[in-house]
């Protein structure tokens, strides 16, 4: 029988020489393209977290893999496989766009932010309900339908975009600007406020909304009596059904939470950023949270530890690429994936190691304590 | 501790922008931003590069580029390029409008151009092309140069820039022979319109198949789909921006060549003179600013015919002899 592993070793130890075995390969990697790794890696962290502008593009990164991990994971709880990510952001964007094309000449402000959250919501949670009904009601595999109404989504924006929502007189295919009342505050503006200067960033009152989803999240599974219900559908359907849980309903309710979620990233993109409607905002977020919510195991501060290190990835990349030439976007794709990979889909690939050297370690001690006390 | 040494290296180089350092001219730091798609497509984006190339042979000053994955990323390019003190900033591409027009107002000092678009602000320069003039002189090859009458065209993204090449390319063909038929097709209305040479070639089989002989390709990467069915087909085919008659030397009859190289090296040779200044140009046959390519690659395909009455159609434009309808002008094409 194998012995634990002391916590310190299993979420100390363990991850931090997984990052650096990931680092091992991808310099190896870097190497063969003919650019020194340590001149690579030390422009990745610089990018990605050495001034403050870096950090700024860093976390806003980090809020959108918040919002598509939180989603994944709460629908992973219920024992959903949500790969409709990408839609549901795609529509909870939408969603934002419309609120405040329709409203930011009439209302202040405050209100027409916390309207514009609210159609991100519900836009996000509509698109997701469909799929959740037809899983619930009709037996069409989630999988299956979450994946194709991504497709929807997009050919559902692109019609919107180039027919409709198109700003009169422009090539591309994007709304008019939002009015000034349709701006989520930059962080770089509020603390100018308060009299501390940062560079201009993307980063913007979203993150505080992550935040706060994480804290939702976190109270909403394991503290109140839906979560324990949605919990016990994911362990053991046949066990839920029979505590007397309507898993049809949890279903929709799962997956309309988890829509929520994802269709925040509209909020962080097109009234945080863009303050305008345009396509391809979600740029692959969606997708990415489900590796996210797994490299997190699906716990909030997980998510969160997960969505740094991705936000991280995705700044630094971006630096690298813009540094150094040789290194394209392609190559700065293998080197995330190859870290994601090393952290989190071979998490467990080094423990056997230590499980048999700490297990060695314990034998040995163990004896010599046996030994002292025969000789006593 | 090296870490440490570069953020505050880094956090200085963002103060003496921030207050308003500028480059001498003798040491600018240019910069280009692709349109999205392939930086070498053989068309565009690649003539961009080339203009840039261009300007680092001649002056030994290097440049830095990027290509985006996204339209969503063209402002972090340019703010990234920005912050770093790059000047001056080249914006390829009519989907550059709202990131430069963002980026160049939060960075008054830095000299943006924009290529294919205008973006009306004190530090931008705005380069637009009459396609129309040079799509009018393919339209004229194009129509002495097929046996069936028909002619094709496949344009990229469905937006009033490509309608005025398409609307230029028929009153070339009608000029040329007035009884010849267009037939015409837009690969999509979406960025993604750009970068599907697979649906370029799928459009072109379908032009062959109704008749056509020669198909005029506007789309960006699309366009080499366009180029290498005709190549299949043994039929001709006609490039765009880039000369791309070596592309399949033998297929491509000739190329509407649009000068974005020369825009890109103007702007960074300006600025390095100092005489760089904002405000739109616009650059015509007249200017030099597109023309048709004639060169060893297809030197047999164009009969001394085809280059007389295209050599001549050129000399009335500039002259202003031909007046060329401007799609743009008024939104609509004349039949």
């Amino acid at each position: 029988m194998k012995a634990p592993l002391p916590g310190w070793v299993d979420i100390g130890l363990i991850p931090v020489v997984n990052v650096l075995l990931a680092f091992v390969v991808v310099g190896l990697i870097v190497l063969a393209v003919g650019v020194n790794p340590f001149t690579a890696v030390r422009i990745m962290i610089v990018g990605a977290v050495g001034y403050p502008e870096a950090i700024g593009y860093t976390l806003y990164y980090t809020t959108n893999f918040i919002f598509t991990g939180l989603a994944v994971a709460l629908a992973f709880h219920a024992g959903l496989f949500n790969i409709g990510g990408e839609g549901q952001a795609y529509l909870g964007g939408l969603g934002v766009g419309l609120v405040v094309l329709a409203l930011d000449a009439t209302l202040p402000p405050v209100l027409l932010i916390a309207l514009a959250v609210l159609a991100a919501a519900l836009f996000g949670a509509a698109w997701a309900a469909i799929p959740a009904y037809l899983q619930a009601y009709r037996g069409s595999h989630i999988v299956i339908t979450t994946i194709m109404f991504n497709f929807i989504a997009a050919a559902v924006m692109v019609y919107l975009m180039v027919n409709v929502l198109i700003a009169p007189g422009s090539m591309s295919p994007e709304s008019r600007a939002f009015a000034d009342a349709g701006h989520l505050p930059f962080i770089h503006d509020l603390l100018a406020y308060a009299g501390i200067t940062m560079g201009q960033s993307p980063l913007n009152l979203a993150i505080v909304w992550a935040a706060l989803c994480c804290v939702f999240v976190w109270v909403f599974l394991w503290h109140t009596p839906w979560g324990f219900e949605l919990r016990t559908m994911g362990h053991n359907p046949s066990a839920a059904i029979y505590a007397g849980v309507d898993i049809r309903r949890m279903t929709v309710l799962a997956m309309c939470l988890s829509g929520a979620l994802a269709g925040f990233v509209g909020v962080n993109e097109i009234l945080g950023v863009h303050h305008r409607l345009i396509l391809n905002f979600t740029a692959g977020y969606g997708f990415a949270g489900i590796a996210v919510a797994l490299m997190g195991r699906n716990h909030p501060v997980g998510i969160v530890l997960a969505s740094l290190l991705f936000g991280m990835l995705q700044q630094g990349g971006a630096e690298l690429s813009f540094d150094i030439p040789a290194i394209t976007r392609e190559m700065v794709v293998v080197i995330q994936g190859l870290i994601i990979l090393f952290c989190g889909a071979l998490a467990h690939f080094t423990r056997p190691w230590f499980e048999a050297l700490f297990g060695a370690l314990r034998a040995r001690s163990g004896r010599t304590t046996a030994a002292g006390a025969a000789e006593a | 501790m090296l870490q440490r040494r570069c953020a505050v290296t880094l956090g200085a180089a963002a103060i003496l922008v921030g207050t308003g350092f500028t480059a001498r001219a003798a040491d600018i730091t240019p910069a280009v931003v692709y349109s999205v798609g392939e930086k070498f497509d053989g068309s565009f984006n690649e003539a961009a590069y080339r203009g840039a190339e261009r300007f680092k042979t001649e002056s030994k000053i290097n440049y830095r580029d990027f290509v985006v994955t996204n339209e969503a990323q063209l402002e972090q390019a340019h703010r990234r390029f920005a912050q770093a003190g790059n000047d001056p900033i080249v914006g390829v591409g009519f989907l550059q409008t709202s990131a430069v027009t963002t980026v160049a107002k939060q960075y008054p000092k830095i000299r943006f151009t924009v290529i294919d678009t205008v973006v009306d602000l004190p530090n931008v320069r705005s380069v637009l092309f009459k396609e129309h003039e040079g799509s009018f002189l393919v339209g004229v090859a194009a129509a002495l140069a097929s046996k069936s009458g028909k002619v094709g065209f496949v344009g990229g993204m469905d937006i009033p820039l490509i309608r005025r090449f398409v609307c230029g390319y028929e009153q070339g063909v009608k000029y040329a022979k007035p009884g010849a038929s267009v037939i015409q097709n837009m690969t999509g209305n979406t960025p993604a319109a750009w970068t599907d040479p697979g649906r370029g070639a799928e459009l072109a089989k379908g032009q062959f198949e109704r008749g056509v002989d020669v198909i005029y390709a506007a789309a960006g990467t699309t366009g080499l789909g366009v180029l290498q069915a005709a190549k299949d087909r043994g039929k001709l085919s006609i490039g765009v921006d880039s000369n791309q008659n070596g592309t399949h030397p033998g297929s491509v009859l000739t190329s509407m060549i649009k000068r974005v190289d020369l825009a890109t090296y103007e702007t960074f040779a300006a600025a390095k003179a100092g005489t760089w200044s904002p405000g739109m140009r616009v650059l015509g046959l007249k200017e030099g600013g597109v023309d048709w390519a004639l060169d060893q690659n297809n030197a047999k395909l164009i009969t001394d015919e085809i280059k007389a009455k295209v050599e001549q159609a050129k000399a009335d434009i500039v002259s202003g002899k031909i007046k060329v309808h401007d799609y743009m002008s008024n939104n609509t094409c004349p039949q």
